[in-house]
């Protein structure tokens, strides 16, 4: 009767427990989103998004620079890794058990592990060294580098839950697998895909490492590809460890920024899944 | 089952697999890469670049120890105070939670993955760290004694670090472990149940009965700390010395990549830096793999049974 009673208290414990441990982990997130919130708004304006960086003692500087130069950086970085990422995916799906297709998914769980300043220091070596010029360009293979494996995997998981009939009913119809895939079992997966590109998208926004020696860097606004270019990321660390209170400032606009930009990618990533399955299941 | 593609398949076959094998091409040229752009400082040191203590550019004496020491540091400890939470919140998810909250809380923890690296370390500079340093200027002087608390009160340092890690690897650890659960056969906790057992006693065989997968959760947690990099670099102090002390700033082999990379004059200096993320390159390699491993363990059946099916048909088995 004793040890029952023993028993259940030393249950309640752990599963009160538990629940603190949600409560530990969600306390920094609301610490950190508040800090941001609160310390980013302060210097967050419209010059903010329209001026350049103004030299130390100077106020009113911004960070177009850096947006315009995130903005081009996520762009390159999608236009090389959502082509191999989405079709890699359909490899791995369209022919799974293959020794290809797990060589694929291996490769892609493997480099979804390596870590981004790795990432960084090989695309260093392949696309900095070889024309002795940080750039553009590099920035964006190392971000497309780091989105392909996020991009084969979901393709891949997306694909696999298309209904096995769908794909049938194509090739009683006389659809070479191709063709079938194509028209029938790739537009079925279509908004989950995009979808989880937008999401890899938001994230790559969000990295610096691979950056800092690949993008490097660059005070002025510039849009060429071959050039060294700003991010918001990087300008964010620069003035982070600055000394002074103005770059500071400046630096919690731009985490402002960058977490505004994730988060809601998150949720709108989120509202459109949600619907998705409503719509799957509704049928 | 897949018979040799038909001809009109071909070019479907091709591409896709040209283009699937590239992402095996890209990890290999990595690995080839940083081998590559590494040679003088492996053929200059050996293997005595993993033992060596000493960085010293400006000498051109490289040794990779101490951010070894502090990478593998700071995310055990990071692991440490990271597993008993992020198991907590696995459970809570997975088997305790009241279902309408569950989804929120889901995407609240995920949330903790989606904040860029670069916003933990504005925050570890202006929120955190000071915090440690308050803490650690009120720490009571005979715990200053000890080996793990000597050392300055900054503020900056081993601490920081930990924690910031700690806080960073919870979403990812949490995520896999709930998977895992997840996978866990509801028989076995309605047989728990059905024996009399509590919540907790369920919950503990359902962990037992998933202990590998859990295990490779963990080891997932433990690959993502070690290559984190900025969080890191901007509160850890940046500072190649090797010490069991949470008070003194430190050096990961993240860090000094982030840091010293762009500074690199010579080319030794350079391969050196090459080589220090080769050997990051490999040991998140290993941990990785040997994550997947136990995960992907997981996820077939438990143990092969010993009963033959009545009448397996010819040419089917496997």
């Amino acid at each position: 009767m004793n040890r029952d009673a023993y028993r259940r208290a030393k249950s309640t414990v752990i599963v009160w427990l538990c629940g603190l441990a949600v409560v530990i982990a969600l306390l920094p997130l609301a610490f950190i989103l508040f800090f941001v919130v609160s310390q980013g708004v302060l210097s967050l304006n419209l010059g903010f998004f329209t001026n350049l960086p103004v030299p130390v003692g100077e106020t009113g500087g911004g960070m177009a620079n850096a947006i315009v130069g995130t903005l081009i950086l996520i762009g390159l970085g999608g236009l090389f890794a959502v082509p191999i990422g989405v079709i890699s995916g359909i490899y791995a799906a369209e022919f799974a058990g293959t020794k290809l297709a797990t060589a694929v998914q291996f490769a892609a769980d493997t480099l979804n592990g390596v870590p981004s300043i790795v990432i960084g220091v090989f695309v260093y070596g392949v696309a900095v060294l070889p024309f002795k010029q940080f750039s553009a360009f590099a920035g964006g293979v190392a971000l497309g580098v780091m989105m392909i494996p996020i991009i084969t995997r979901t393709t891949e998981e997306l694909l696999k839950l298309v209904p096995v009939s769908l794909r049938e009913g194509a090739l009683a119809l006389g659809a070479t697998r191709g063709w079938a895939t194509l028209t029938v079992v790739l537009p079925a997966a279509a908004p989950g895909i995009i979808t989880g590109i937008v999401l890899a998208l938001a994230r790559i926004a969000g990295e610096t490492a691979p950056l800092l020696f690949t993008a490097f860097n660059n005070r002025f606004l510039s849009v060429r590809l071959d050039q060294p270019i700003s991010s918001l990321t990087v300008q964010v660390f620069t003035y982070a460890i600055s000394p002074y209170e103005d770059w500071h400032r400046q630096a919690w606009a731009g985490a402002l920024v960058l977490v505004t930009l994730v988060l809601l990618c998150s949720v709108l990533a989120r509202v459109a899944t949600r619907r998705l399955e409503r719509l799957q299941t509704g049928q | 089952m897949a018979a040799l593609p038909k001809r009109r398949d071909l070019g479907f076959v091709l591409l896709t697999g040209g283009v699937g094998l590239s992402v095996v091409l890209v990890v290999a040229a990595i690995a080839f890469e940083l081998v590559r752009q590494s040679q003088l400082s492996i053929a200059k040191f050996g293997l005595s670049f993993w033992t060596n203590g000493i960085w010293d550019p400006v000498s051109g004496e490289f040794g990779a120890r101490p951010f070894i020491w502090g990478t593998l540091y700071s995310s055990v400890l990071a692991l440490l105070l990271a597993t008993p939470i992020s198991l907590g919140i696995a459970m809570f998810l997975s088997e305790l939670c009241p279902q309408r909250m569950r989804q929120p809380l889901i995407f609240l923890t995920e949330l903790l993955a989606a904040i860029p690296s670069i916003v933990y370390g504005l925050w570890g500079i202006f929120v955190l760290v000071p915090a440690v340093r308050a803490v650690q200027t009120a720490f009571p002087d005979f715990l200053r004694q000890l080996p793990l608390f000597t050392g300055p009160t900054a503020g900056i340092g081993m601490m920081s670090a930990v924690l910031i890690l700690a806080v960073m690897v919870i979403p990812f650890t949490s995520a896999v472990a709930r998977e895992v659960l997840k996978s866990v056969p509801v028989a076995q906790r309605e047989a728990a149940y059905a024996l009399g057992a509590t919540q907790w006693e369920a919950i503990r065989a359902a962990l037992f009965y998933a202990r590998t997968g859990i295990i490779g959760a963990v080891m997932l947690g433990f690959g993502r700390a070690l290559g984190e990099t900025m969080a890191v670099t901007m509160v850890i102090g940046n500072n190649p010395q090797i010490s069991l002390s949470l008070f003194q700033p430190q050096y990961t082999m993240a860090a000094v990549l982030a840091n010293e990379f762009t500074e690199a004059a010579d080319e030794l200096y350079l391969h050196a830096l090459i080589e220090v993320g080769l050997v990051l390159f490999v040991i998140t390699l290993l941990v990785n793999g040997a994550s997947r491993l136990l995960i992907w363990s997981m996820n077939r059946p438990p143990r092969a049974r010993k009963v033959e099916p009545v009448a397996a048909p010819l040419g089917e088995a496997a």
